[in-house]
């Protein structure tokens, strides 16, 4: 069962679509409605931020399952500008949009696993899994 | 898409039913600022009974409007904040201390009245 679901991220409706997607591959999946809802917040975080700041990119949700452990794995890509100061962009409160400034950290602590490359003027790619307990 | 905002004697309750978009969110915003303005509105209670997500934008947008509508003379009550946004709000580290909330629309009422008239 490896079907990955991508949503092409261009305007603010796709954020909406993106987390529809995975509200409800979580759902399949059995995550209970804490976990769904979480899921689905780190969605919206991760789709904002590619439009926000690379103006177009994907979100690709996929379920997985390693040695029978199973879990959901968010992917965001684009091919922005980058982050040039990562250690930054993970402290709370950092924004360069007039945000909150809690997006990166707070998909870190919704999420079990997370990890970020990004190469400036190349683009950004965000990994976070959530595991089902 | 718009949000319906209902008037009821000084009070306007508002409950939102939708997936909310960006836009949404700000046309919402305005919307309510509007409708203070308008109606003379003193309270006002926001009903999120139906609100399965709240991301950093729309909470952001929810707090301004209540500092806002302050800002005009209403108080703003949020009301029926499910345990699993709760949780994820704060996950995400917005805690929105300085916003009234009530565990639904009847005790936001009474928590607005007292407010208001206390």
């Amino acid at each position: 069962m490896d079907i990955q679901s991508c949503v092409e991220v261009r305007n603010e409706w796709d954020i909406v679509s993106a987390r529809q997607l995975g509200r409800n591959m979580a759902k399949e999946l059995g995550f209970g409605s804490v976990d769904q809802a979480r899921i689905t917040t780190a969605i919206s975080e991760l789709a904002r931020n590619i439009y926000l700041y690379a103006g177009r990119g994907k979100i690709c949700i996929e379920p997985i399952d390693q040695l029978g452990r199973k879990g959901l794995r968010i992917v965001a890509l684009d091919n922005g500008p980058g982050i040039r100061e990562i250690r930054k962009v993970m402290e709370d409160g950092y924004t360069t949009s007039g945000g909150l400034g809690a997006g990166l950290p707070g998909v870190k602590r919704l999420m079990d696993e997370f990890s970020i490359e990004s190469t400036v003027d190349v683009g950004t790619e965000i990994s976070a899994t959530k595991w089902l307990r | 898409m718009r949000i319906p905002i209902l008037k009821l004697h000084e009070y306007l309750l508002i409950t939102i039913q939708v997936e909310m978009d960006d836009q949404t969110a700000l046309q919402f915003q305005e919307d309510l600022l509007n409708k203070i303005h308008d109606t003379g509105a003193k309270g006002v209670v926001i009903d999120l009974t139906s609100v399965d997500m709240i991301d950093s934008f729309i909470a952001k947008v929810l707090g301004d409007v209540v500092r806002m509508s302050k800002l005009m003379g209403a108080q703003v009550v949020l009301t029926g904040i499910q345990p699993a946004v709760a949780i994820t709000l704060i996950d995400l580290g917005i805690s929105m201390r300085e916003v009234s909330t009530a565990l639904d629309l009847e005790q936001g009422l009474d928590k607005l009245r007292l407010e208001l008239e206390g």
